[in-house]
């Protein structure tokens, strides 16, 4: 169950399994992995994934078109052999742009979404586990980040902590950081609030109080009982956020709070071809492919995921 | 440019050899603006041209409805409390000024009976006071008449401190004076040739003392008027909504005859640009839409639509680069960016010299401003023969890795050029504006070419704007190498301009960087040219002085220029608009008429 | 439940106080300044700037500032804006009728379609309608609203010259027409939103009930023979309903706040686009009522949803 993932498989998704529970049981894990693998969707998914992962990495040392190389004589031009996703305005390689940019959207994405949901799983865990005051002050501070402006705030923090992060982590580092520190800090309280809803009314479903009876730590009933029967919606809200965080960097950038404007990442391609949709269709359909792209397959590698994790398989 | 060949120019004017309109230009093209241009015509004594703008309508009304956009809606209703032009242009549609810049410069007469002149007694020889005539039988939106007691009263209120009006600044020196009931005398304190500011254009909207004089100085938020203008103008006010929609209807009992046109006028706010060009040019929706900072691309495939077209009106803004003489990076006695510190580049005139050549002017204006910019590496543009040789533009990257080169800046292993060990690397923030963000990535891949490595950077432009002290990136402490944005010129009167690059100027700690000099160049010639330019009280002369102190900077390569940016308006086809660089989009509103 | 109810409002009561505290010092302390546009303007003195800073009092110290407005509140007093001086209850008046109608149809408009759409796609899932509808889902919510707002723009308004897309609040026609003016000019924005936020939901909705169906109980009710629409809509959607009214209490408060992105484009006059501009111009008092009203209905709307919990299961007790 919960317990036992298998470290090897979802280390890029769900780092906050516990690796030392995996000696105990490691039948289990295996019979996890065979069930993920039987999910067709889910593998094809995580096949794409991964080839979009290698590509925007490996990418930009095959394909060596400069992502700035300003040619006023291709302007808007639509996919060819020089340029295969065509031409922005600025007669820019959309193909070039499109993998350095990768690098940055699908891990700020995905690095976002998983802060989001590490935070929200384990408050939303706590206050429904433990109810009563914890419960309280913790709704409290959901309700609080919820009711945030996040514009001055993001204003605010970005100037106290940037100069700090730039020193500490590097210059790209810092922004890198501070961005998924945003967006993934401004994320989890949906996912909090799904999981504690849904602890309410686990934990006092008969299987739950069978373990409790037997005498299972409240740490075993959490993690091998209720969480795996929340991940659903947690699934659901990793996809969300995942979109969201692309569209969200590139918000922050185009405020001037992220990269700096010359790094074209795939939400900033997607606003900047907004003007010219009617004429160069092709520049907003790459990046919003892109994003869909993602999107769709991390839903699949979840619910491959979950099925793996859940013995009862509905398909 | 010296002073005997623009008196020369002037007396061409005066016996009918040299256009008028000529004479403007050529001073608007040496860094003048056309009122002071005018000004100087009307000091030496040659009468205003006067042309009368083309009116068809025949009666007043029956024009139906005018919808105009302003992506940025007005937030409040009182002139004298404007936060910028977007508020002046909404109380313009209720509120009128005693005369106002038409677009050559002259003055147009609107509750004014006349223009002062020497000639009608309205100018003292002394230059000291200037005596306006009021228009007979105006009345406000409420049926009171409009007098002279409604002029000095505007004077008190704005120029009373607790009232806080921003536009303390222009009455607070001068004194008003009630000759009769339709007769007033503006006083100043010392010989003021360019005297055309209180209750002129933006700043001069009067306002009605019968409603307001309750509320004066420490009061004035609290008069209802505030939110429900009662004015002279064209429209009554109907409604208004902050930030979204200013509504005025005819008003019927307007002093000029057959005016308005229109039955009722509607001023939405909010969105984008782009999307306000679309609702003008594409789909029609509205008449009229306010500054179209848009890609021309962008605007010239909407106008193929077939429902409007752009206008573009000359002014004075001015695209333009900053260098920072000051070390952005490094704090001395406590200050980044101190007049103590040294740029390691920058204050090398051949670094700056580099950097102007790297400057692709031609491609930015035709590839990303078309219509809407000229190229310009000088704040001098046309005509040719007052171009200086010495301050022509051209884009060059060998010969500016050639002067690199000689001045010793020698390419390191990774292709960025070095002197003593510090590298050529800057950084270029400017705010956040899809043009701007073009123009960045330009000028980052023409100075790559050059051994030269931009770091660039955004900043929203609520905060680079911003005065706020404690905010790193405000254009007014400038803690980075270069900088770019638009420098406005729309004010009249050339010395507020000019002061930024004086030496009291500098941006610093001590002014709480308020200071306007941003790029921290100094120069005592330009500090005595521009001292002599105040106390000087013949216009030739100081007109003059001011274009030397312009050549002084441009041929320092103190900044940059690159575009000049003329107005860009987007308006319907059959709509007529009169429309002047040098005043509001509205100061002729009572003019405008859609053709049948 | 009583007992249980006084006790929760009585905690909102400091939660709420709390929460005001921290809006206050975050916007205190975000860099900005109100009067930034004059400050471009070399006709306006520093000095006005500088007596307008001390006339609206923004020169005191933090915590006085607070208490000054916590006590003007306590009596009423909204305070004004800084950038326009009107009252501030004024323009949130002003702006509400827009908001509710705008945003709440999206609400509505959203919840039509994920329920059924997710209900049905859960009952027989991998199913072609499955497949459909979650594809559609995720391009839904892959394409920002900015995005899709300006390819409906595109569509209806540029090429089919259908509808309006500038929305305007007060339309002079009367009768019928007015509906019909409203209706017309409100069907892109409730679209954009609508179609946004049911995209998400849907597959909330097609999670929770996919959880619940495999659950135990579940497959008794079925072995015990009854209909599989019975099983269904009885026993899976009342607890599957838990999530789902846990995402609508996160969002009603929206219905409120408005939505920045969808009112700047269609230039709808909401409290969206009131609350984006006194962000930008760092209109405090604005911010502050706006975000704080908000925070009141987080507070509000969570605890409804905590109330729900336990009408949806009653097994879930209050303690």
């Amino acid at each position: 169950m919960a317990g036992s993932i298998p470290a090897s498989v979802t280390a890029s998704a769900m780092p906050e399994t516990a690796p030392t529970m995996r000696a105990r049981h490691l039948s289990p894990a295996r019979e996890a992995w065979k069930r993920f693998f039987r999910h067709k969707m889910a593998v094809l998914s995580l096949v794409i994934l991964v080839s979009m992962v290698l590509l925007v990495v490996f990418g930009p040392l095959l394909w060596k078109v400069a992502i700035n190389d300003i040619d006023f004589s291709a302007r808007l031009k639509g996919p060819s052999l020089t340029h295969p996703f065509g031409t922005d305005d600025l007669g820019q390689d959309i193909f070039a742009r499109m993998l350095y940019g990768g690098r940055i959207s699908l891990a700020v994405g995905l690095a976002a979404m998983l802060m989001a949901i590490l935070v929200g799983v384990t408050i939303g865990a706590v206050a429904g586990m433990s109810r009563g005051p914890v419960d309280a002050a913790l709704m409290w501070l959901t309700d609080l980040f919820l009711s945030l402006p996040q514009l001055p705030l993001l204003l605010l923090l970005i100037y106290l902590f940037r100069d700090s992060l730039k020193a500490a982590f590097g210059p790209e580092g810092g922004v890198f950081v501070m961005i998924v520190l945003v967006i993934g800090g401004f994320r989890w309280m949906p996912v909090a609030r799904l999981v504690r809803a849904q602890f309410f009314s686990l934990r006092e479903k008969e299987y739950v109080e069978a373990a409790r009876a037997l005498g299972a730590s409240t740490f075993r009933q959490v993690v091998r009982h209720i969480l795996p029967n929340t991940l659903g919606p947690v699934i659901v809200a990793g996809t969300i956020d995942v979109a969201a965080a692309i569209i969200a960097e590139s918000t922050l950038s185009f405020l001037g709070l992220g990269f700096p404007p010359d790094i074209p990442t795939w939400g900033r391609l997607l606003f900047d071809s907004k003007d010219y949709l009617d004429i160069a269709p092709h520049w907003a359909l790459t990046a919003g492919t892109a994003i869909f792209l993602t999107v769709l397959t991390i839903n699949f590698i979840g619910d491959g995921l979950r099925d793996a994790l859940d013995p009862r398989k509905v398909m | 440019m010296q002073e005997r060949e623009i008196t020369h120019l002037i007396e061409d004017v005066r016996v009918g050899k040299l256009p008028r309109r000529n004479f403007i230009l050529q001073m608007v093209s040496l860094g003048l603006t056309a009122p002071m241009a005018s000004m100087m015509l009307m000091h030496a004594g040659v009468a205003q041209a006067q042309t009368a703008p083309t009116y068809k309508p025949t009666k007043r009304g029956g024009g139906g409805a005018l919808k105009v956009l302003w992506w940025q809606g007005a937030t409040l209703l009182q002139p004298h409390f404007a936060n910028g032009t977007k508020d002046q242009e909404g109380s313009r549609i209720f509120y009128e000024p005693l005369a106002v810049w038409d677009n050559d410069g002259n003055l147009v007469p609107i509750l004014a009976a006349e223009i002062p002149t020497k000639a009608n007694g309205g100018l003292s020889a002394d230059g000291k006071s200037v005596t306006w005539k009021l228009k007979k039988g105006v009345t406000w939106h409420d049926g009171q008449p409009f007098t002279a007691d409604d002029c000095i009263f505007t004077w008190e209120y704005a120029k009373d401190p607790a009232t806080t009006a921003v536009t303390m600044g222009i009455y607070k020196d001068v004194k008003v004076e009630k000759v009769d009931s339709h007769t007033i005398k503006v006083t100043f304190a010392k010989p003021t040739p360019f005297w055309a500011t209180a209750f002129v254009a933006a700043e001069g909207m009067i306002i009605p003392k019968h409603l307001f004089a309750p509320y004066i100085g420490d009061k004035s938020r609290d008069a209802p008027t505030n939110l429900k203008p009662v004015g002279t103008g064209p429209y009554k006010f109907v409604d208004f909504k902050p930030g979204d929609m200013v509504r005025g209807e005819i008003n019927n009992n307007y002093h000029m005859a057959n005016r308005p046109f229109f039955d009722s006028i509607e001023m939405k706010g909010g969105g984008d640009a782009t999307s306000a060009a679309r609702a003008v040019l594409q789909t029609g929706e509205y008449d009229y839409a306010w500054n179209l900072q848009v890609e021309d691309e962008v605007l010239k495939r909407m106008e193929a639509g077939g429902k409007g077209k752009v206008h573009i009106i000359p002014s004075g803004d001015i695209e333009f680069i900053q260098l920072n003489f000051t070390d952005p990076f490094t704090e001395v006695e406590g200050e980044r960016a101190s007049i103590k510190s040294k740029h390691f580049a920058f204050t090398d005139p051949a670094v700056r010299q580099a950097m102007s050549l790297l400057a692709d002017r031609k491609s930015i204006q035709e590839f990303i401003y078309g219509r809407t910019g000229v190229a310009t590496g000088n704040f001098v543009n046309n005509p040719p023969r007052f171009r200086s040789p010495n301050t022509t533009w051209e884009f060059n990257i060998d010969k500016a890795n050639a002067v690199l080169e000689t001045a010793g800046w020698k390419k390191g292993s990774d292709g960025v050029r070095e002197k003593g060990g510090k590298k050529m690397k800057f950084v270029l923030q400017t705010s956040v504006n899809s043009i701007r963000q073009k123009e960045q990535a330009v000028l980052k891949q023409a100075c790559q070419k050059a051994g030269v490595d931009l770091e660039l950077k955004s900043v929203t432009a609520a905060v680079f704007f911003s005065s706020d002290v404690a905010n790193p990136d405000t254009y007014g402490k400038f803690w980075a190498d270069m900088q770019m944005y638009t420098t406005t010129m729309t004010q009249p009167d050339a010395e507020r301009f000019m002061d930024q690059y004086t030496s009291w100027e500098i941006s610093s700690k001590a002014n709480k960087w308020q200071g306007r000099n941003m790029c921290r160049w100094s120069s005592p010639d330009f500090d005595k040219a521009y001292r002599a330019a105040e106390g000087e009280l013949d216009p030739v002369k100081r007109a003059a002085l001011y274009i030397s102190m312009n050549d002084m900077v441009i041929k320092a390569n103190a900044v940059i220029p690159l575009i000049s940016r003329p107005r860009v308006r987007g308006a319907n086809l059959k709509l007529v608009s009169t429309l002047s660089g040098w005043d509001l989009d509205f100061s002729t509103l009572q003019n405008w008429y859609r053709e049948a | 439940m009583g007992s249980y109810l006084l006790r929760r409002l009585l905690i909102a009561l400091p939660s709420v106080l709390g929460i005001s505290v921290v809006l206050f010092t975050v916007l205190a302390l975000a860099p900005g300044d109100p009067f930034e546009e004059l400050a471009t303007n070399p006709n306006v003195p520093a000095e006005v700037r500088a007596m307008l800073r001390a006339k609206f009092g923004l020169d005191d110290p933090i915590w006085q500032r607070y208490f000054h407005w916590l006590t003007a509140m306590l009596r009423g007093d909204w305070g004004f804006s800084f950038i326009s001086r009107v009252d501030v209850d004024t323009l949130i008046l002003q702006r509400l009728p827009v908001t509710l109608v705008v945003i709440g149809a999206s609400q509505v408009l959203a919840m039509l379609i994920a329920l059924p759409v997710g209900i049905y796609s859960a009952a027989k899932p991998y199913s072609w309608f499955d497949r459909i509808a979650s594809t559609l889902a995720f391009i839904g919510f892959s394409l920002p609203t900015f995005f899709t707002g300006l390819l409906l723009i595109l569509l209806f308004s540029i090429t089919l010259d259908w509808l309006p897309f500038v929305y305007r609040a007060d339309i002079s026609a009367t009768g019928w027409q007015w509906w019909w003016e409203h209706i017309r000019q409100s069907i892109m924005p409730v679209m954009v939103l609508g179609l946004f936020q049911g995209a998400s939901w849907t597959r909330y909705v097609r999670s929770a009930m996919l959880d619940v169906i495999r659950l135990d109980y579940v497959t008794t009710a079925r072995s015990k023979g009854l209909k599989e629409r019975v099983v269904v809509m009885k026993h899976v959607v009342r607890n599957a309903l838990i999530p789902v009214v846990t995402l609508v209490a996160l969002q009603m408060p929206a219905v409120f706040g408005g939505a920045i992105v969808t009112e700047q484009i269609f230039r709808i006059p909401g409290i969206g686009s009131l609350l984006i501009d006194a962000i930008l111009r760092n209109d405090t008092p604005v911010i502050m009522a706006v975000t704080f009203v908000f925070a009141c209905l987080v507070i509000l709307f969570n605890l409804i949803a905590d109330l729900l919990y336990g009408w949806l299961d009653p097994r879930i007790s209050y303690r």
